[in-house]
């Protein structure tokens, strides 16, 4: 086509009609609702969670106090306060983590650096993946056949925080593996460059590179672990215990199974009442908290890395 | 061509990726202490040739290496082959600067650490005389356990060939180690290269044929897993023996 720049534009403004429509009014309206809908359904969520904690705040702030925090229940879980269970929920989420963190980052780092992509490799894939679906009662029920029972643990902190382990391993491991693969290869192929081994190359550059985000995955499952029941009924969590759990040995208190117990089991259930809202909102805050605290310490590894 | 013995000597060398042949009859000889080009368009084996030199294609699935390239007459496909004392012998600098997320300082160290120096005053001076080498002590001497991703892409680059220099390699593979950079930047980058040579043999990939023509000594010419042509720069540009040469550095294709 031999035409000046200015008739091939004009050209084009007048085929304009003929090929592609004008735009409509009903676009961009639809954009509008479409934003609107998103923004909508954004809101609702956050309402939800602040309704939630409202309601909570409301509830359960009268019982908050020093005593609250530092005492074990009295008078058949009617006065006192819930300390016992709060050290037991710290204690459980140690003993999963202790278990969970290092078997997750290992597992994942042979699936990325080592393994080839074979038959093995991808029924381990799968059967991780299937785990994570597995419902928690489930967990329980091994964590009591196999910790409590076959490995003669008996119910303890110790059977009840490798049952929450089994139960935040495959979050740990999803989340490390997505977090080595978003390693850039540029590091790898430096560090091998220079005469690095594998593991020297996995240990100094891959794994620090990586550490933010496995931190999420550890984040992530320490919010599963202090908030689940099922598994730890059965393997260690006790109903009522005065004291603080010294060894890996003795039966925990544990806030979730507190609250179940509040609930369900008291023998005055409307004078439990308001230290069940209390508890629940002392959860919450852990859980949060938790969260918060690990949303902060990986925001300041990141920013370290780039000012 | 030089007469001293070459650095590399690299006879009937083919290279597979699967079904693909990717490098066919390769044979080569690599002059110490000079700089080498490889030039050719996209594909044409050039980076996967420089690969092989230290042994950076072991990675890569399905891919068979046959033939023979000798370092300093000792065969580095040898079964013997120490490829962790080869790949400190054979640095690299690659295409896009990647510094580790890490201090300057660390970044340097990296490579001497590895190789198992602890002595804090020992690797301070490796730091420093590193990154003297790589031209970039002036910059940074006073930032030095600042992160190096806060450089710029240049300095970046400049920072990689510190890191490389740092083990006191023999030999430094650049892949196109400028096409991420500004002009600047390549300056720089150019200047240091005829710099290294005195110490090192460096054998650069590059995209650009200028830069090919103000830096190097020697240059080959790769067309889809061949080197077609390989002599004296500058017999290269002013006269290529082979048409194809020719009709490549003349813009006619690629």
């Amino acid at each position: 086509m031999k035409t000046t720049r200015r008739s091939n534009g004009s050209a084009h403004a007048s085929q304009g009609a003929g090929t592609l429509p004008e735009v409509r009014a009903g676009r961009v309206v639809k954009d509008k609702l479409v934003t609107a809908l998103l923004w909508c359904t954004m809101g609702g969520i956050v309402l939800l969670l602040g309704g939630i904690l409202t309601f909570l705040s409301a509830r359960g702030a009268g019982v908050l106090s020093w005593d609250f925090f530092l005492e074990p229940p009295r008078e058949a879980m009617t006065q006192g306060g819930v300390y016992p269970a709060i050290v037991g929920t710290f204690q459980l989420i140690l003993v999963s983590m202790a278990f969970a963190f290092p078997m997750g980052v290992a597992t994942a780092v042979y699936l990325v650096e080592y393994a080839r992509d074979d038959f093995f490799t991808r029924t381990v894939r799968l059967a991780i993946r299937s785990l994570a679906g597995v419902p928690s009662v489930v967990f329980g029920l091994f964590g009591l056949s196999f910790f409590a029972v076959f490995l003669g643990f008996g119910p303890c902190l110790l059977s009840a925080g490798l049952t929450l382990g089994c139960l935040a391993l495959p979050i740990m491991v999803g989340a490390a593996e997505s977090a080595l693969r978003s390693v850039p290869q540029d590091y790898r192929d430096a560090s091998y460059a220079m005469g690095a081994t594998r593991w020297q190359t996995i240990y100094k550059v891959v794994l620090p590179a990586a550490f933010p985000s496995i931190l999420t995955g550890g984040i992530l499952s320490v919010g599963r672990v202090a908030g689940e029941t099922a598994p730890i009924i059965f393997t260690g969590a006790a109903f009522y215990a005065p004291h603080v759990a010294r060894s890996l040995f003795q039966e925990v208190m544990a806030l979730p199974y507190h609250i179940l117990v509040l609930a369900t089991a008291g023998t005055n259930i409307e004078m439990t009442r308001p230290i069940q809202y209390g508890t629940v909102l002392v959860l919450l805050i852990i859980v949060l908290g938790t969260t918060l605290i690990g949303i902060l310490w990986r925001a300041r590894l990141r920013l370290k890395n780039v000012r | 061509m030089p007469a001293a013995t070459p650095k590399f000597l690299v006879r009937a060398l083919n290279l597979h990726y699967g079904e693909h042949h990717a490098l066919k009859n390769v044979e080569m000889d690599i002059a110490p202490k000079s700089v080498t080009a490889f030039i050719g368009p996209s594909g044409c084996g050039k980076s996967t040739f420089l690969r092989c030199l230290n042994r950076m294609n072991d990675f890569i699935l399905g891919c068979r290496v046959e033939g023979e390239i000798k370092l300093d007459g000792m065969d580095i496909y040898a079964a013997s082959t120490d490829v962790i004392a080869l790949r400190r012998k054979v640095g690299m600098v690659f295409q896009r600067p990647n510094p580790f997320p890490s201090s300057i300082w660390e970044n340097v160290a990296y490579g001497p650490r590895l190789h198992g120096i602890r002595n804090k005053t020992v690797l301070q001076e490796i730091v420093e005389s590193s990154l003297k080498g790589a031209a970039l002590w002036e910059e940074v001497q006073d930032k030095l356990h600042t992160p190096a991703l806060a450089l710029s892409g240049g300095q970046q680059q400049r920072l990689c060939i510190a890191r490389a220099i740092a083990v006191e390699p023999e030999v430094l593979l650049m892949d196109e180690p400028t096409s991420a950079l500004d002009p600047l930047g390549t300056a720089r980058i150019e200047e240091l290269v005829r710099e290294l040579k005195e110490r090192y043999t460096v054998v650069i990939v590059t995209h650009n044929m200028q830069q090919a023509a103000r830096i190097s000594d020697m240059t080959c010419f790769f067309l889809m897993g061949e080197t077609i042509e390989m002599g004296p720069t500058q017999e290269i540009f002013t006269s290529p023996q082979d048409r194809r040469t020719e009709d490549y550095i003349t813009g006619r294709f690629g």
